[in-house]
């Protein structure tokens, strides 16, 4: 199994004409991903390098193509339309990549997509791989192995540091999903973890948080009431000011709340086993698993 | 974003939230014509800085004539400002705030914010104004109430009211309060506001109910679409190195320690931060270049950490993925011919073509020391100030 993309995941591309979306259509396609569409208005009839076809909405990629997961590369200002789009098109899933989104945008398209049933991982995400089978957004595929350890993130080059101590310590992984930086995202800790409770190939998890919000401390709450696979964290910004915004939108201590030290509390509270390093990752999941 | 106080109140009186009758003066001069066109016999004097806890700072004063608002304000401007939220060293105060004394009856609090545990605007009244509402929500949260905004509506006037009543209004005042807490929350939503905090909200003896302060923070994301607002940024109230990084698009805060640090990515840049303190050492900065990390955004790295002058020793630690490590190792050596270095480096680079990059670092000839894991990176730069 694994989780959100698998084999049978067909991808349609919104924006797949643009810089970063024609680059990563290719590093996606070359990594043995299903792109069977890509949507940029204006252009429908075309080919994205004589290898994609690309429609004017996603209603019509979906139609022609059975696209059931988009990626969504348009830029900020126009990124909340391409979301409502794809998920009145009816895909199952929308990978938002997109950094820099206003937050109030967010919010509408959060709960239109709950009342849709349509999931949405990000915005301000590196995506969801599954090794071996499909990824689906900009992360390095190469530092990736099929395996039973489960990744869930609100960092990018954060969690390819930890899943190359993963892999490099010989522990494959499930499903990394990046669920983005941002104070409104569409899959939360709890959400992912939800996930790979169910999934028979996923053996543990490692969970990398950050200071702001207490999505890691629900989660930790979560964790100790119905998870029952073990469990390993890591949350940067234990050095981090209060009141300044570290790079993420949603990284920021305010009020006193949504430290490193609560979050890390909560957790080792739950029984799960957190670092204090982020160079300790890998073997500490290695330790949890009795490997 | 943050803004000042005067800035804050001249966008509520757009959106008809009441609010004191007050002009901002950059001098003493100013000052006392502002209290002259404004009448009446009390003013207040205030501070305009981007700190809370200005009244204990002396950052607050009460006058009873024009002569005396421009008095206090002589003193007042120049001044370093020192509260609870400004560090030791203060912060100058180049403006303040004329207001007509108020005649107060009730101090309440107001606010609104983000709850990013169910994605929704949360507005949160108490009764306890003038207190840090992060106080009472630890001691006496029962004294918080608190009304939730489903998107697709809004806010609703059933819920300012109700909200109005819990704060124990009554008459006149449920009214006023109701139209100052629909009007906030318009100014909020349309303004792209991440933060609104009326503390104290005033009832008058007149039943007006009054903004007494206000402090509004903004999603840097939205300024886009917002100028007149972005235009009210003061870089005065900023770090002048995260004014400069702000400018080449670097994500650059200082800090207090002596490791510099330059990374790729957020998350990492504040785990490397956190790893150094393990080390032993103290982080300078945070310093995310962003997932690219080309010759330019190394350069004005290097440039603007070093320009903080407790920088005793440097950690790169780039993770290369789509970006090549080669080609930030080349970056490196480029920004560091083009710069001059004086603290000792320590270059970590993982990931595509991390091999050929630490070949080219050691045969640049430069002063890098290369380590080969995050652990040792951090050991490395924490023993070179040592």
């Amino acid at each position: 199994m694994s989780v959100i993309v698998d084999e049978n995941s067909k991808i349609v591309v919104q924006g797949i004409t643009g810089k970063e979306g024609a680059f990563h259509t290719n590093q996606m396609i070359e990594y043995g991903s299903k792109v069977v569409a890509g949507v940029t208005p204006g252009k429908g009839g075309q080919k994205f390098e004589e290898k994609v076809p690309i429609f004017n909405t996603v209603k019509d990629a979906v139609d022609a193509t059975g696209a059931n997961v988009s990626v969504v590369f348009v830029p900020p200002s126009f990124a909340a339309d391409a979301v409502y789009e794809a998920a009145d098109a009816g895909v199952e899933t929308v990978v938002c990549i997109t950094e820099g989104i206003p937050a109030k945008d967010m919010l509408k398209v959060y709960h239109f997509l709950k009342k849709k049933g349509t999931r949405m991982v990000g915005p301000n995400c590196p995506g969801v791989i599954s090794p071996g089978k499909c990824k689906v957004g900009i992360m390095p595929a190469f530092i990736h192995k099929e395996g039973s350890v489960g990744v869930i993130s609100r960092s990018g080059t954060l969690t390819y540091e930890a899943v190359h101590q993963l892999t490099q310590i010989g522990l494959g992984q499930s499903t990394c999903i990046g669920i983005g930086g941002d104070p409104v995202i569409g899959t939360r800790f709890i959400d992912a973890l939800e996930l790979f409770k169910n999934d028979k190939q996923t053996e543990a998890v490692v969970l990398i948080g950050e200071i702001g919000g207490t999505a890691e401390e629900e989660a930790a709450a979560w964790v100790k009431q119905y998870f029952n696979k073990p469990v390993v964290a890591f949350i940067a910004g234990q050095t981090a000011p209060p009141g300044k915004r570290m790079g993420h939108a949603g990284a920021i201590i305010s009020g006193g709340k949504g430290t490193a030290a609560e979050k890390m509390k909560a957790l080792k509270d739950a029984g799960i086993a957190v670092c204090e390093s982020p160079a300790v990752i890998g073997q500490t999941v290695k330790k949890v698993l009795g490997k | 974003m943050n803004i000042h106080e005067y800035q804050a109140k001249e966008i509520l009186r757009k959106y008809g939230v009441a609010v004191p009758g007050g002009k901002v003066a950059f001098s003493a001069a100013e000052a006392e014509q502002a209290a002259k066109e404004l009448g009446g016999n009390v003013f207040v004097v205030k501070a305009q800085i981007h700190a809370g806890g200005r009244g204990k700072g002396g950052g607050v004063k009460i006058a009873k004539s024009p002569a005396e608002a421009r008095e206090l304000a002589e003193k007042m401007l120049g001044m370093k400002l020192v509260t609870h939220q400004t560090g030791p060293e203060g912060k100058e105060v180049r403006k303040v705030l004329i207001e007509k004394g108020i005649d107060i009856a009730r101090e309440l609090y107001l606010g609104i914010v983000l709850d990013r545990s169910v994605s929704k605007l949360v507005i949160m009244a108490s009764t306890e104004g003038g207190v840090e509402i992060e106080k009472v929500a630890a001691q006496t949260p029962e004294k918080i109430f608190k009304e939730y905004v489903e998107p697709e509506i809004g806010m609703q006037p059933f819920q300012a009211r109700r909200l109005a009543f819990k704060l124990g209004l009554s008459g006149d005042q449920i009214k006023n309060a109701t139209q100052f807490i629909l009007a906030l929350y318009k100014a909020f939503v349309d303004s792209d506001a991440s933060l609104a905090e009326i503390n104290p909200l005033v009832v008058t003896k007149a039943g007006e109910v009054l903004a007494l302060d206000a402090k509004i923070g903004f999603d840097d994301n939205a300024l886009y679409r917002h100028k007149d607002i972005a235009g009210m940024r003061d870089v005065h109230e900023e770090d002048p190195l995260e004014v400069e990084a702000h400018k080449h698009d670097l994500n650059y805060i200082k800090l207090d320690g002596n490791v510099g640090c330059m990374v790729n990515g957020a998350g990492l840049a504040m785990a490397t931060m956190d790893i150094i303190k393990l080390a032993g050492g103290m982080p300078a900065n945070f310093l995310d270049v962003g997932g690219g990390a080309n010759v330019d955004t190394v350069r004005n790295g290097f440039h603007i950490l070093l320009s903080d002058p407790h920088v005793k020793a440097v950690l790169v630690n780039i993770f290369g993925g789509i970006v090549r490590c080669d080609r930030v190792a080349k970056g490196i050596i480029e920004a560091a011919q083009s710069i001059e270095i004086k603290a000792p480096m320590v270059i970590r680079l993982e990931g595509t073509n991390a091999e050929e990059a630490a070949v080219l670092l050691k045969e640049s000839g430069m002063n890098f020391e290369v380590a080969n894991s995050l652990e040792d990176a951090a050991k490395k730069v924490v023993s070179l100030i040592r």
